[in-house]
């Protein structure tokens, strides 16, 4: 027998075909014509096989507005639960919170994000977390194009390598950097609302074209001094 | 009073977070709506981390502190969060109103009214604008635009004006700004013209700048003769209560004798009291037309070091005298005069405060451009103000830190602040150099200095001094080091100048002292001195930096415009014009191993004094950097940027010419450098 056998390919729900759907539809040139969707989750933790996630909050971003009820914040019922991330995020594990399924808040959070372009601080691991949900339930990855505002703010910098640049910056140093209070650090929807201004304060800096040219930005700097 | 229930609506979307507001009495919210727990009507609220947020932050200023939490936060999930980019328009003139009103929540927003550059006011921190027009059912009457990158909450005016007819605390607060005029009535100054256009004749008289009105002067002379005994001089002087007197002989000025001049050459014994008034007089007596602006007085005296000025009929001494003015008198006449701002700065005990003097700064600024006083004096003025500032930040941050400094130390501005030509607000280029600490204690001493240079870069920063992109701020360990260490990296890049040492020396070797112990500072000049001596190829390495900005002209006399980026099309005024010349008169004055003169249209005319061969060039330099100064900043206050890059398009034919001008003088010193250092002979 064939060791491997294509997968069944499975009758996906209605709420895949209908966000799949969207992809269609191309996205805007001009970076003020788009909406961003700027996130960030908290999790039990950073590994991917075991840990999961217990909240997803995210902005819609356009024009440089974001409409405070316009914004997405769901609590997610886990079984997998870490009393040392706790400490960090505070969600315990039963709280009051009212939380809902992750097939739900999957549903919920494609329905949400549409095509948008996806914008986070060190998105990928968000991005990793969403995709291992999805594949948890049967669902293929996100299709979004993303943005990382840890890669965008270094390109704010000088290029220069005796000024020794970080490898990473953390979102504290930007909040404080752009003097964003960091009242709610460590809430998704907080987290995702200082990473959306953060990113506006890039984009003014950046000055980019557009999306394209903002996506490709992320990349390292081909020369440097 | 019964509250108005927020009932959610069936089938809402389930992301939100509906928390009840009152927790106590209901605190189970399911899929389906509200589980109500108990018999009291309870009242629920949409709302979710962000909204919490902006209530947090409305709640602090009126009028919304007036509305009850529930209200508020109802309120607060409507609000949409904007960011502007400075100098973009929140809206202008004669527009159609919105659907919201705004109140500032980082940063400033300034309204003018078209045509006229004056700000009328600018609104920052919780202050409220734009919201008359919406009740007047009227379009805007002025322009409101970002001052600097501002973030608005924009309130939906459908939501608020049913809150702020129930509310009579709101409708109070909006009745008496509106008959006020001002944007809030409790406070003290009445500066607002938010809600519409003021009384239009005083308006005029009211903002002008009082800096550029004409002097008011005492008429009432006193005067005496030459031969007037000292003696009698000094009863005259007491009986009309006067600080100088003036001499006139055949009814012209001759000369003045000042309360100075009774102390230094009378009291002292040089001349005896029944000497006469020709013997100790000042002559001839520096005269002006009576005509004279307070700005210009100011400067007339700072020029000549004078306290007193003659004003005559036509400014010179062959006609009669009309007044006298002292410098009591200038100080009297304004308010927003660097004096008085030097003294408000030294007063201010925190930043915000200092933040707004910045603001009266700028304007001063601006005025004296536009009174075309010489640009010299005006960034002396300017730097004055700024070092000033500075200082006051670093003596609020000490007093922040739990003890006192553990060394001496000082602190160093870099840059263009460190040579006195910062004159708009630009990035804080900056270093702190401390005393050599034994050992054990220097772990302790660096962490303090660390931690004191962030307190103070983070005051700095809210004041309107950006940070520096490179990070080349005190607040980073590579910036921080002790005299010894300072001694150790510069003496690395001058013996290692690849093209980073040579950027980063040219920035650090314009460092000047703002604050503190200015003999360590000395002691780090001389070692640059000795090491300019020991590693000759340093200065050739400096030059060719000097060097690698291109020139400003193409083949054909045509400005070199940006090829790239943001900035397309644009001309770069600071890398194509500014730089070269900064860099040219470092080199050239750190190869004579002149310390302690830093601005660069100064270190031109020291250069004139050292080379008289080559007066004519150097003096077209200090000419040329002081045009670009200027062009610089006047293009950066109508922009409100830093002024760096110029749309040529937008440039009239003189300053084209103006600015082409500055070129040649520019290629010719870049000349005078490649030749003098053998650049060439350098594997570039």
């Amino acid at each position: 027998m064939w060791p491997f056998s294509p997968k069944k390919q499975l009758e996906l729900p209605a709420f895949w075909q209908e966000y799949e759907d969207s992809f269609q539809q191309r996205l805007p040139e001009k970076v003020h014509d788009n909406i961003f969707i700027v996130w960030d989750t908290e999790t039990t933790g950073f590994r991917l096989d075991r840990d999961r996630m217990l909240c997803i909050g995210a902005v819609k971003l356009m024009r440089g507005s974001i409409a405070v009820k316009d914004s997405f914040e769901i609590y997610i019922q886990q079984e997998h639960y870490d009393a040392e991330s706790a400490e960090i995020h505070g969600i315990l594990r039963n709280g009051k919170r009212e939380r809902i399924s992750e097939l739900d808040a999957l549903k919920l959070f494609l329905g949400y994000i549409k095509n948008h372009v996806l914008v986070g601080h060190h998105v990928m691991f968000d991005v990793n977390m969403v995709n291992a949900a999805l594949r948890r339930n049967g669902l293929p990855k996100l299709k979004n194009k993303t943005l990382d505002t840890g890669l965008l703010y270094k390109r704010t910098l000088l290029t220069s390598n005796v000024l020794q640049k970080k490898e990473k910056y953390a979102l504290d140093e930007l909040a404080e950097k752009f003097s964003i209070s960091k009242k709610d650090r460590h809430t998704a929807l907080g987290d995702a609302l200082i990473t959306a201004i953060a990113f506006l304060r890039i984009l003014e800096k950046l000055n980019p074209r557009n999306v394209k040219d903002l996506i490709k930005k992320q990349d390292p700097p081909r020369f440097s001094l | 009073m019964p509250h108005t229930a927020y009932t959610p609506i069936d089938g809402c979307p389930i992301w939100v977070d509906k928390t009840p507001f009152r927790s106590d009495e209901c605190n189970i919210l399911t899929k389906n709506g509200p589980k109500y727990l108990g018999f009291k009507t309870y009242i629920c609220v949409m709302k979710n981390t962000i909204s919490e947020r902006v209530a947090d932050f409305l709640k602090n200023y009126p009028p919304f502190s007036a509305l009850e939490s529930g209200q508020l936060a109802a309120l607060s999930y409507e609000v949409t969060i904007v960011h502007k980019e400075s100098n973009s328009i929140v809206f202008s003139e004669k527009e159609a109103p919105h659907d919201f009103f705004y109140v500032v929540h980082k940063g400033a927003v300034a309204l003018t009214k078209k045509g006229s550059t004056q700000i009328l006011d600018i609104c920052d921190e919780g202050d409220v604008f734009g919201l008359r027009p919406l009740l007047a059912h009227e379009n805007y009457k002025l322009e409101a635009k970002a001052h600097e990158e501002t973030i608005l909450y924009a309130i939906p005016i459908k939501e608020f004006k049913p809150l702020a007819l129930q509310n009579h605390l709101v409708g109070d607060f909006l009745i008496e700004s509106f008959a006020s005029n001002t944007r809030n009535p409790y406070s003290q100054k009445h500066r607002g013209k938010l809600y519409g256009v003021s009384n239009e004749p005083s308006q005029g008289q009211e903002t002008k700048l009082l800096d550029l009105q004409p002097v008011r002067y005492s008429s009432d002379l006193v005067t005496c003769t030459e031969g007037t005994q000292i003696k009698t001089i000094a009863n005259t002087m007491g009986k009309y209560n006067v600080s100088c007197i003036l001499v006139v002989k055949d009814g012209l000025p001759v000369g003045i004798i000042t309360d100075k001049d009774l102390r230094e050459k009378v009291a002292t014994g040089l001349f005896p009291i029944t000497g006469s008034a020709k013997s100790i007089m000042t002559s001839p007596a520096i005269t002006y037309p009576k005509e004279l602006t307070v700005t210009q007085a100011q400067m007339a005296m700072m020029k000549s070091n004078i306290s007193h000025l003659v004003l005559t009929e036509d400014g010179t001494t062959d006609t009669s005298a009309v007044g006298i003015l002292s410098k009591h008198d200038i100080m009297v006449a304004m308010g927003n005069n660097p004096a008085v701002l030097l003294r408000a700065i030294k007063r201010a005990r925190d930043s915000k405060r200092l933040r707004g003097i910045r603001q009266s700064i700028m304007s001063l600024l601006q005025g004296y451009l536009e009174e075309n006083i010489p640009i010299g004096l005006v960034s002396k003025i300017i730097s004055e103000l700024n070092d000033a500032t500075i200082k006051q930040v670093i003596d609020i941050s000490i007093k922040k830190m739990e003890t006192e400094p553990p060394a001496k130390f000082t602190w160093l501005t870099m840059g263009s602040q460190g040579r006195g030509e910062q004159l708009l607000n630009t990035d804080q280029d900056n270093a702190i150099l401390y005393e050599n600490v034994p050992e054990s204690k220097s772990e302790a001493t660096r962490d303090y200095f660390l931690k004191l240079g962030s307190i103070i870069s983070t005051e700095l920063n809210t004041i309107g001094f950006e940070y520096c992109p490179a990070e080349m701020m005190a607040s980073n360990p590579l910036w921080c080091h002790s005299l010894d260490e300072w001694k150790e990296v510069t003496t690395h890049w001058m013996g290692n100048p690849g093209p980073e040492e040579v950027l980063l020396s040219s920035i650090f070797f314009d460092f000047n002292v703002t604050y503190g112990e200015k003999a360590l500072a000395d002691q780090l000049s001389l070692h640059i001195f000795d090491n300019v001596k020991k590693f000759p190829q340093f200065l050739t390495h400096l030059a060719s930096g000097a060097l690698q900005n291109p020139s400003p002209s193409g083949f054909f006399r045509d400005f070199l415009v940006e090829q790239d980026g943001a900035h397309k099309d644009f001309f770069d005024l600071k890398l194509r014009a500014l730089m070269p010349m900064v860099d040219a008169a470092r080199v050239l004055i750190l190869s004579h191993s002149v310390k302690s003169i830093n601005n660069t249209a100064e270190r031109y005319e020291k250069l004139v004094e050292l080379e008289p061969q080559n007066k004519e060039l150097y003096l077209a330099c200090s000419y040329a950097s002081k045009a670009l100064l200027k062009f610089r900043t006047k293009h950066g206050l109508l922009h409100n940027d830093s002024g760096r890059f110029i749309a040529l398009d937008k440039l009239n034919k003189e300053e084209k010419i103006k600015l082409k001008r500055t070129f040649k003088t520019i290629k010719e010193i870049q000349s005078l450098i490649e030749i003098r250092f053998q650049v060439k002979n350098l594997l570039r």
